[in-house]
């Protein structure tokens, strides 16, 4: 609770800025409006003016605020004006994505560091596939798949675990490599097989690592899935909530839009970590 | 009767600055029972010989048997538990669970899993502590529950590379009492890595002094000292006599070209 202060503090500068910013970006359109009209505006009927804009250029929190709320509540969740309805299907895609992806991403790391041969081969391809702007692969994903006659959330999956996997490797292959070489002799003196090896030292070794790259690796999946959904057609999805709102000049739907994948991430990621507490905890490993 | 058998052992590690010559020629044998402590200066190769007992390295030349086998069959026999510098315990296990590793890679069963842990907590003195995890154990509680996972799966040979030597001396000479009690009890045959000269005089009934470039044995020294030995032991003009010979044994072998 001590901490409520300093974090209050800091978020009312960021909206007072947010106030000055949307003032300072709306006010040449609401004076253009006046000019055209033969009027002029004074200082508190121009501040005014900036923040009731339909379509304004930096939208005023509570702007934004009353967009998310309407798409929140303000519809049935069925509807496809419902921010929740949109924020569901991208959920679905960046699960299945994250769920693909850290599998792929722990496994490969399994081999890497049991294999040396795996780890000469498989790590720069890993590398050189993040390196690849995602923007330019993903549309080329969803053709691809769309030919073949998969389109909806497949697709957009295999783009998130294709952001995701990378980190969970990453972090994976650290952590199996974390027992020093002591460790490692006394598992030899006792004659124990790699299996036993890993399963008794190696991976839980890993656990703290794995549960940070996790955390990476959700979020990338949701952006994964969002830049998945640019180019689907832009018919659901948080994505497509962006596309659309940007081709017809939406900037309060863009706004609500991408707060809304803010909060899902900022869950995603809470999620992990109270699984990270429990498991830790469980494991004796936090204190 | 010999437990192990030490002949012409060498091992150069090939470095990038050349050669290095760990261990040369070492010749030794250790009988069943005895407690055995190497000494020396760092770099003088006691533990690199006490690794190549445990098949940890592999000589270069020369062939060292342990129980009548080669050092890696020994190992792959569980013929010894090896206790090393730190303690190395699992953090996310709790002490009765890093003692129970070992016994469930070697398939023990649960039962016999639980009894032998009781067992050995007993003989180190950690009874009751077998549930805390190990942050909750001071040093030296933790370095004996990692003499007690050694000693769990009944080893004949106990191999200890200086299990002491990071903890103070209060506490160090009262495992050193407990240790010499604990061979007493078992009649295991024990290789202990040192660099204190009281320690090796106090435990050992040989003493093998040893010297570096190369690593080699530069004098054996039989104990005269009575098995049974109070700590008060290391005030008489016996154990100091020994330790004046060791102290010469180190100085011969300690060339500084």
């Amino acid at each position: 609770m001590k901490h409520a202060l300093p974090v209050l503090t800091v978020l009312c500068a960021i909206i007072l800025g947010w106030y000055v910013a949307a003032v300072a970006l709306n006010a040449p359109w609401a004076r253009d409006q006046a000019a055209r009209a033969g009027t002029s505006l004074t200082m508190p009927a121009l501040i005014r003016a900036t923040m009731t804009q339909e379509r304004p250029v930096l939208p005023a929190p509570h702007q934004v605020a009353k967009g998310v709320w309407d798409g929140v509540a303000g519809q049935k969740i069925t509807s496809k004006r419902s921010l929740v309805w949109h924020a569901g299907v991208t959920l679905s895609a960046t699960l299945a994505g994250f769920a693909i992806g850290s599998l792929a991403g722990i496994l490969l790391a399994v081999g890497i560091v049991h294999s040396r041969v795996m780890d000469l081969s498989v790590m720069p391809w890993a590398i050189a596939s993040q390196t690849v702007p995602i923007l330019a692969i993903a549309p080329m994903v969803i053709v691809v798949f769309a030919s073949a006659g998969v389109t909806g959330l497949v697709p957009k999956a295999m783009i998130a675990a294709w952001l995701s996997f990378f980190p969970v490797l990453v972090g994976m292959v650290k952590g199996l490599r974390t027992p020093d070489r002591m460790q490692m002799d006394l598992m030899h003196s006792w004659n124990a097989s790699r299996a036993q090896a890993f399963w008794r030292l190696r991976l839980p070794s890993a656990m703290p690592y794995l549960f940070a790259s996790l955390k990476v690796a959700v979020a990338a999946a949701l952006v994964g899935t969002i830049v998945g959904e640019l180019p689907a057609g832009a018919t659901a999805g948080l994505g497509a909530r962006l596309l659309s709102g940007s081709y017809y000049g939406q900037t309060i739907q863009i706004w609500a839009a991408l707060f809304a994948a803010a909060a899902l991430a900022a869950v995603l990621v809470m999620v992990i970590s109270g699984i990270e507490r429990v498991t830790l905890k469980r494991m004796g490993l936090a204190r | 009767m010999s437990v192990i058998e030490a002949q012409g052992v060498s091992l150069t590690f090939q470095t990038a600055d050349g050669p290095v010559h760990a261990l040369k020629d070492v010749d030794l044998t250790i009988g069943k029972g005895e407690f055995v402590s190497f000494i020396g200066p760092s770099g003088c190769g006691k533990t690199t010989f006490l690794r190549t007992i445990a098949a940890l390295e592999t000589p270069t030349a020369g062939r060292i048997g342990v129980n009548g086998l080669s050092a890696d069959e020994a190992r792959r026999a569980r013929a010894y538990g090896y206790v090393f510098q730190a303690p190395g315990l699992y953090p996310w296990r709790t002490i009765s669970g890093n003692i129970s590793l070992p016994l469930e890679i070697m398939g023990f069963s649960k039962t016999d899993r639980a009894k032998r842990i009781a067992r050995v907590l007993d003989m180190v003195e950690l009874s009751g502590f077998g549930g805390k995890f190990p942050w909750q154990l001071s040093g030296g509680m933790q370095q004996r529950a990692s003499i007690a996972r050694a000693l769990a799966f009944d080893a004949d040979i106990l191999l200890m590379d200086e299990p002491f030597g990071a903890l103070d001396e209060i506490v160090r000479d009262r495992l050193n009492a407990a240790l010499l009690e604990l061979w007493a009890k078992t009649g295991k045959t024990i290789g202990f890595v040192t660099h204190s000269i009281p320690e090796a005089v106090y435990l050992s009934t040989k003493i093998v002094v040893m010297s570096p470039r190369p690593g080699r044995i530069t004098r054996i020294i039989e104990s005269t000292l009575p098995r049974e030995r109070p700590l008060e032991i290391r005030d008489t003009p016996e154990f100091i006599r020994i330790a004046q010979e060791v102290r010469e044994g180190l100085r011969e072998g300690h060339s500084y070209d």
